[in-house]
């Protein structure tokens, strides 16, 4: 599909030695006359017809550390989820599932601030965050829920836990609740707002990936956490969730673009599989063992993990399609060719 | 330092229609700057000029004092690349000017051709070709093959009877956009749009969270390993308001890195193509001009003499910011769904 | 230098870099300009903007060759064969430019009976004395006129001269070089045939010499296809005549050749038939190596001259100044005023002292009895005959030919002085050499004691570069040096003043000549930095009055005027420093004369007389350039005319006209004695009128023209420590040729040692071609070591298409192997050295070494350490026949006869 989209004009090919050693993993022959082939041998993927500068990367990959930032998006969402389930079973009066929603809540958004500042290269600047607000920024914006998001989330947990001033508790827990929801899904806008290919031409999924592993991991958790007669709201949202995380990552893993590659190859594949593994796995102890104690703690671990994972893999996959200069070339030239012979006028 | 603006065009009080992408005409003014500010500079770099002496690397790390680096960017190492002459490798937080060594060669079979006029005796190739048919390729090499004055007046070629080699250099840098994805995602300002339409990192600001290094789709901007924040090309924001040429341009010696006020550079580059086409040049061909691309077009823009990504440019860069409304939008749409789930979950469930 | 100075007057490039923008065709080989001469190149590209064709020849595929319209990748070693190519393309098709040839060359002069050619003795001319391997040019010169048969023209003692000048000793001081600036000197105008139909005639003795040099040939000799080199005779032969001018461009390609000084005679003689000399756009571009190389040789560090080209004093011929200017006395050519140019010289240097009862001191100057160049001293501080040496921004261990030959050397002194701006490779040789580690050196028992005494850089000293065009530039002191470093003018002064001031009322005369030198220059600042202005005025010189000289020709010669250097008189006229000047280009003509200051007489083309026709009317609108005003009775033009002023085109030399009166209004090589470019040249070249081709010293291919295999009268040092390879071994079957990249300076002292720098060309490498990577299994990015029988060294390799494997007739593939030499033990980007691999072989006239074209070996892996290289080596050498390289600890091997 991709035949001969990008290849050097007139006949020119590569008259240089080959690349360097340690990039030249597998093919020792530096002589090779690989003109029309180029990033295809360096950049250890399969020979697709495309050209690159020494099979190097054309975008940066992000600076992110791991497993600070994939941890991040997982407690950001669990505690978002959590935080919505805990105001509502506050108004219906489910006092222990209430309190778990809100530990749950309280301590995955603390931490999650804490992983996020520990990502920054100048942590000491985090209040520099507080600067501006840039809508064109999704760090801003999630800057400007997680503020308050983990101040209630935080603060209604603390008083959960010593528990003073019930009144305060509940508003805490509201404002928390309505936070809850863009905190789960901003931080795939978050990763779609890049140049990362695997994560900017999903940008319309992602959101609802991340929803629903937030679901999944929220509703779990507080599952595992709540006992047998206030845990019924916990385990339905966990099952929408798994199952929702489930549908809309079979889609992006689906997609015929060559950006979905990285979701099912290397190392990202492994972990996506395995997300998949444990959420289809936690799901179907939801449904069908959902009638013990047990049962429901199994499948919350086993949702928890599922939506962990999920998040590692989503990570990977875009660092993966940022390293290799395929995945930002080649879909570009098919938007080239398809946009059709103008522009190869222009470029040829 | 001047009044400056971390606002990205999008969030402008002066925003009348959707600034995410697109032309656009004035791009301090929809900083926020007055009237008054000075004209959007900007560089030209003609790589069919390029001698590949790298003095403007060596300019702007002495201008600007960046440390040392490899050619993956690691810190006070040396070593050789193996990329023909180039051991700098990238563009990166300590190497604000790259510059790309490309060995081409392909076999001509043909008499050398003899003297003549600058594309005299040319035959101009098959206007439509199918690149993704094979042997329609071929025919197109063979007819560019077939145009003597190619061989001929192809610039960073060299021609022998039997086989032309070609060895292309060209001096990357940053590209300055109209709709730059690092000024958009900045979350602390620390990335700003000066008085000049240039695009800088206000270093006391950066508190190094990273978000611009993914977000530029040229990847130029980087983070400097041990200092934590990230560093990028600010086309001596300093020299220029003292009046001064960037260190690189001051320093290139065949004009192949011009700098200018862009509209002048533009029309400069317009020129510089038609001379080159009427002289047979097929492979010549303008990057970063255009501002209906994807980034509205570049302040720094380049004449190639192949495909972008020869060089290790992106063949048709987006600014990501294109697609935020629509992000936002399912994001949105996806809190709702948490909402409702929890809501019917709680609602739907017997006490 | 000798190649241009014998053929048409000066050593200096013809034009300026600028110049090279009025160019219709430029042809740059032997030179990488666009990799060493960056900034100069803008006016090639400036010249292809403009519609030029731009032609690079080179082995190499290099910056150069990519903006070049045609690279012409010749066998490093044959563009003798080249350029020979396409003087006979240009005899055989008569498309020479016959007036200007007529006119302005000794085409049309009549050669002696007894001359016999390299056709005619198979690679050797008339006179050739195997024992000396020299040649006696008795049978080179002009047949003499009939009625000259006693010569009046030439003093007795002329002839006395003329015998000593064929002595041994004198040959071996390499007399050439004088004619850095004035041809060599001639007696007797020999007689002419303008129709260029005699047999003996020099056009038709050019035409037999080159009538086999054929394109096939040339394509032989050189390995390239026939249709590119027709192709180069086309363009270069479409852009010359009345229209259109090409211009020559070299470099050290050119001089590091045994036959050097012959490559540049050739392109000399080409560029005279096109009738490219002398104008606009033409010319032979002369690149030095670096910063005022040309003020180097100037003002000379050579042993054989003295400043303005005067040849250095001969033990065995110059007892007095008038035996000195004797071979002078009664020539043609300003060269007639020599006595003028050394008497103000004399008075520049020893003032008052200098009277006409002593001869203006002229015994006061040192002699020279035979060969004191660079490698020949080397030699001797090997065999101990030096006690102390001085290196002042040289770096001769990396930078030299035979770095362990010039270790050995500087370890056999007393003493050793290293200015420099880091400590190099030079300075530390005794604890981190080579032969430190393979044991050849012990550091307890080298004797030489080193002082290292940082210098001053060119922003941190004032005074002038005279660069590549003859361009003398004024720098002003940007900043002061840090710590203890000082300018050489400083470090130079205090010596000769600590000097004198420990003599003083010495009465050995054998102190005078030090004791009564000028040495009075005022002084400024905390540490005391002498006056660089003043040394300038001295060097211009002044007159009876006091005041500055405005030009040489009001030098004399009875000690009324002095002139530190005669050829840069002018260079302070008015009592200005015309160096200094910095008009700027929009406020100037394009030729830009009020920029700097040209020697001589700030002429930026010169003999640009010849840029008109004979009776002085320009050749074409289009060149117009330098012509004779009728109305003003005198020369006019763009450029200062390099001829006398008011001197008519018409003037024809009574007999017996002496020095500038025997130069004909038609004749624009004034410094020659007969005024004409010399095409054939009976005297000035050590090693044949006319330049042949001659096989590199090493080489994989055996000559093509003659028996005779590499040039007959090449010098060579023989000893363990300079072996050289056999050509066509089998043992070393690859050439290689060494170079240098545009982001390293020479051996590395200014650029290794710089981060910036040093990051972008961080390690040593080799170039080689797929074809020999596959035939050797080098392997891209991979170590591989070269070898030779001086030395083996490591590089990483560098596989690519750039460098071509050449197919010889009869199926002969030559590989080549490119191989930069920047690098050395010390500084941030370091590793071995290429000059290690070559030995050294000179070319008689300069005693410059062959450093662009070698044989070699090369096999992938490491070199091996310690003492295993030095068996590793030897066993090179036995296999390939040669004589053991062993020496014992020290390096302390004799020479053996050479």
């Amino acid at each position: 599909m991709t035949e001969g989209l990008a290849t050097p004009g007139a006949g020119w090919r590569r008259a240089d030695g080959g690349y360097p050693k340690k990039k030249r993993k597998g093919n020792g022959d530096g002589r090779r006359r690989s003109g029309r082939r180029a990033a295809g041998e360096v950049a250890m993927v399969e020979d697709a017809e495309f050209t690159s500068y020494y099979g190097r990367p054309i975008i940066k990959a992000p600076v992110w550390k791991t497993p600070d930032v994939p941890l991040y998006l997982f407690l950001g969402g669990a505690a978002g989820s959590s935080a919505v389930l805990g105001a509502l079973a506050d108004l219906t009066g489910r006092t222990a599932l209430t309190r778990t929603a809100r530990l749950v809540a309280g301590g995955g958004s603390i931490a999650s601030v804490v992983f996020l500042i520990h990502d920054l290269g100048r942590p000491e600047r985090f209040l520099h965050m507080l600067r501006v607000f840039k809508p064109t920024s999704p760090l801003s914006v999630g800057t400007y829920i997680l503020s308050p998001f983990s101040a209630a989330t935080g603060a209604t947990a603390a008083v959960e836990l010593l528990g003073w001033f019930p009144r305060l508790k509940r508003f805490g827990g509201i404002v928390a609740g309505l936070f809850g929801g863009p905190m789960a899904t901003y931080t795939a806008v978050l990763l779609s707002n890049t140049a990362v290919p695997s994560w900017h031409e999903f940008h319309g999924k992602l959101p609802f990936v991340f929803a629903g592993s937030a679901m999944a991991a929220g509703g779990g958790l507080c599952m595992a956490l709540t006992p047998m007669a206030e845990s019924e709201p916990a385990r339905k949202m966990a099952i929408a969730g798994a199952a929702l995380e489930l549908a809309v990552v079979h889609q992006v893993e689906g997609d015929e673009s060559i950006v979905a590659e990285p979701y099912h190859e290397g190392r990202a594949g492994k972990l996506m599989r395995a997300a998949k593994a444990c959420t289809a796995s936690g799901l179907g102890l939801a449904v069908l063992g959902g009638r013990t104690r047990w049962g429901r703690v199994a499948s919350g671990t086993l949702l928890a993990a599922g939506s962990l994972l999920t998040r590692f893999g989503v990570f990977d996959a875009g660092m993966a399609s940022a390293r290799d200069p395929k995945y930002t070339v080649i879909p570009q030239r098919e938007r080239i060719a398809a946009r059709g012979s103008e522009v190869r006028s222009v470029s040829r | 330092m001047t009044t400056v603006s971390s606002a990205s065009p999008g969030l402008s009080e002066a925003q009348r229609k959707n600034r995410l992408f697109g032309p656009l005409p004035d791009v301090s003014a929809e900083a926020g700057y007055a009237d008054d500010h000075p004209k959007r500079v900007g560089f030209f770099t003609d790589t069919s000029v390029c001698i590949g002496c790298k003095a403007c690397e060596v300019a702007c790390k002495e201008w600007n004092t960046l440390p040392m680096d490899d050619a993956d960017g690691t810190l006070d190492a040396i070593g050789l690349s193996g990329m023909s002459y180039d051991n700098t490798g990238m563009l990166g937080a300590n190497s604000w000017r790259h510059v790309a060594f490309i060995e081409q060669s392909r076999t001509v079979d043909l008499p050398m051709p003899g003297v003549g006029l600058p594309g005299a005796r040319r035959e101009t190739p098959d206007p439509d070709i199918d690149v993704r048919e094979p042997d329609s390729l071929a025919k197109a090499q063979a007819s560019v093959l077939n145009a003597e004055a190619l061989a001929e007046f192809d610039p960073q070629t060299g021609h022998s009877a039997d086989r032309e080699i070609r060895w292309l250099m060209s001096s990357d840098v940053c590209k300055h956009c109209t709709h730059a994805g690092c000024l958009d995602v900045c979350p602390t300002g620390a990335l700003f749009r000066t008085e000049f339409g240039t695009v800088v990192v206000q270093q006391d600001i950066c508190n190094g969270c990273g978000y611009c290094v993914p977000s530029c789709p040229y990847g130029v901007i980087d983070q400097r390993k041990g200092d934590g924040r990230v560093f990028k090309c600010t086309m001596c924001y300093d020299r220029l308001t003292d009046g001064l040429m960037p260190a690189c341009a001051t320093a290139c010696p065949t004009q192949s890195i011009q700098f200018g006020d862009l509209d002048e550079l533009q029309a400069r580059a317009d020129a510089r193509l038609a001379t080159l086409q009427a002289q047979g040049v097929e492979s010549a061909r303008l990057y970063g001009r255009d501002e209906n691309d994807g980034v509205g077009g570049n302040g720094a823009f380049f004449l190639l003499l192949d495909e972008p990504e020869v060089y290790g440019l992106p063949p048709d860069p987006v600014v990501t910011t294109r697609d935020l409304p629509a992000m936002w939008k399912a994001a949105g749409a996806a809190a709702a769904m948490i909402v409702g789930v929890a809501v019917s979950a709680v609602f739907g469930s017997r006490r | 230098m000798p190649g241009l100075g014998t053929s048409f007057g000066r050593g200096g490039a013809t034009n300026t870099q600028q110049d090279l923008a009025n160019s219709d065709c430029i042809v740059i080989e032997g030179s990488n300009m666009a990799e060493c001469h960056p900034v100069g190149f803008q006016w090639v590209t400036e010249a292809k903007a403009r519609g030029a064709k731009v032609i690079h020849i080179d082995p190499r595929f290099t910056r150069t060759s990519a903006i070049a319209d045609l690279h012409v990748p010749l066998r490093a070693g044959s563009d003798i064969a080249f350029l020979g190519g396409l003087i006979n393309h240009v005899l055989a098709n008569d498309l020479f430019f016959r007036e200007y040839v007529v006119a302005y060359t000794n085409a049309a002069s009549i050669l002696r009976e007894d001359y016999q050619d390299a056709e005619d003795l198979d690679g050797l001319f008339s006179g050739y004395d195997p024992e000396k391997r020299n040649y006696d040019q008795e049978t080179w010169q002009y047949e003499e006129d009939r009625e000259d048969e006693v010569n009046e023209d030439s003093p007795g003692t002329a002839q006395a001269q003329e015998a000593g000048s064929q002595q041994e000793s004198v040959k071996d001081a390499a007399r050439p070089e004088a004619a850095g600036s004035g041809g060599p000197p001639l007696h007797g105008h020999g007689w002419r045939d303008e129709t260029l139909q005699h047999p003996r005639s020099v056009f038709q003795v050019l035409k037999r010499h080159y009538a086999r040099y054929t394109p096939e040939m040339v394509s032989e000799v050189c390995g390239i296809e026939p249709e590119v080199f027709l192709k180069v005779a086309e363009w270069v032969t479409a852009n010359s005549g009345r229209d259109r001018t090409t211009a020559w461009v070299y470099s050290v390609g050119w001089t590091q050749h045994t036959v050097g000084a012959q490559y540049i005679r050739t392109a000399s003689i080409l560029q005279a038939l096109l009738g490219n000399m002398g104008r606009p756009g033409g010319g032979i571009m002369a690149l030095r190596g670096h910063a005022s190389i040309q003020g180097s040789t100037d003002i000379p560090t050579l042993f054989n001259l003295l400043p303005g080209y005067l040849p250095m004093p001969h033990a065995d011929q110059h007892d007095s100044l008038e035996e000195y200017c004797a071979d002078a006395a009664g020539t043609g050519g300003f060269w007639g005023n020599k006595r003028a140019y050394m008497v103000s010289l004399l008075k520049a240097w020893w003032g008052e002292n200098a009277q006409p009862g002593n001869d203006f001191c002229f015994d006061y100057l040192p002699r020279i009895n035979g060969d004191h160049s660079s490698y020949r001293t080397v030699s001797d501080m090997i065999e101990g005959k030096i006690s102390g040496y001085f290196l002042v921004g040289e770096n001769p261990t990396v930078g030299h030919a035979n770095g362990r030959m010039q270790r050995f050397g500087l370890a056999n002194l007393e003493w050793l002085v290293v200015r420099d701006l880091q400590m190099i490779e030079s300075a530390t040789f005794w604890k981190d050499g080579p032969e430190i580690a393979t044991g050849e050196l012990v550091t307890e028992q080298i004797p030489t004691e080193i002082f290292f005494i940082p210098a001053a850089t060119h922003v941190e000293k004032e005074g002038t570069f005279t660069q590549t065009q003859r361009l003398l530039q004024w720098r002003h002191k940007a900043v002061e040096p840090p710590g203890d470093a000082r300018s050489d003018l400083w470090f130079y002064f205090h010596l000769g003043r600590l000097l004198r001031w420990k003599l003083a009322g010495s009465t050995d005369p054998n102190d005078r000549p030090l004791l009564d030198l000028t040495w009075d220059y005022p002084v400024h600042g905390d540490e005391q930095e002498p006056s660089a202005e003043a040394v300038l005025r001295e060097i211009n010189g002044v007159g009876p009055d006091g005041r500055a000289l405005s030009s040489y020709m009001e030098l004399k010669d009875d000690g009324s005027t002095t002139s530190g250097c005669w050829i840069y008189c002018g260079v302070y006229a008015d009592e200005v420093n015309q160096a200094a000047r910095r008009v700027p280009r929009t406020e100037q003509s394009p030729t830009a004369l009020e920029w700097g200051w040209a020697w001589p007489l700030n002429r930026r083309v010169l003999y640009n007389r010849a840029s008109a026709d004979p009776d002085g009317k320009p050749w074409s609108e289009r060149k117009k350039y330098v012509w004779w005003d009728e109305a003003a009775g005198r020369w006019v033009g763009d450029d200062v005319p390099d001829f006398e002023a008011t001197k008519r085109p018409d003037y024809v030399p009574p007999d017996g006209a002496k020095a500038q009166d025997a130069i004909a209004g038609t004749d624009p090589f004034v410094m020659q004695s007969d005024g004409k470019a010399w095409l054939f040249a009976p005297k000035g070249v050590q090693d044949g009128p006319l330049p042949t081709h001659y096989e590199p010293a090493e080489s994989p291919v055996a000559n093509a023209l003659y028996s005779v295999q590499s040039n007959p009268t090449k010098e060579e040092i023989r000893a363990p420590w300079n072996r050289g390879n056999p050509s066509l071994s089998e043992v070393f079957p690859y050439a290689f040729t060494t170079y240098r990249l545009t982001e390293h300076h020479t051996a590395g002292g200014m650029s290794r040692t710089l981060p910036y720098l040093a990051e972008l060309q961080p390690e040593f490498f080799v170039e080689v071609s797929p074809e020999l990577a596959a035939e050797r299994g080098l392997e891209h990015g991979e170590f591989a070591t070269v070898v030779t029988a001086r030395a083996a060294v490591e590089a990483r390799v560098l596989v690519s298409e750039r460098i071509r494997p050449l197919k010889l007739k009869g199926g002969q593939v030559v590989h080549q192997i490119g191989i930069p030499y920047h690098w050395g033990e010390r500084g941030i980007a370091t590793g071995d050295s290429a000059n290690d691999l070559l030995g050294v072989h000179m070319d008689a006239n300069t005693h410059i070494q062959e450093s662009k074209a070698a044989t070699c070996d090369i096999q992938p892996g490491r070199r091996p350490r310690g003492k295993a290289m030095v068996e590793f080596l030897e066993e090179y050498r036995r296999r390939a026949g040669i004589d053991s390289g062993a020496v014992p600890i020290g390096g302390r091997a004799p020479v053996e006869t050479s």
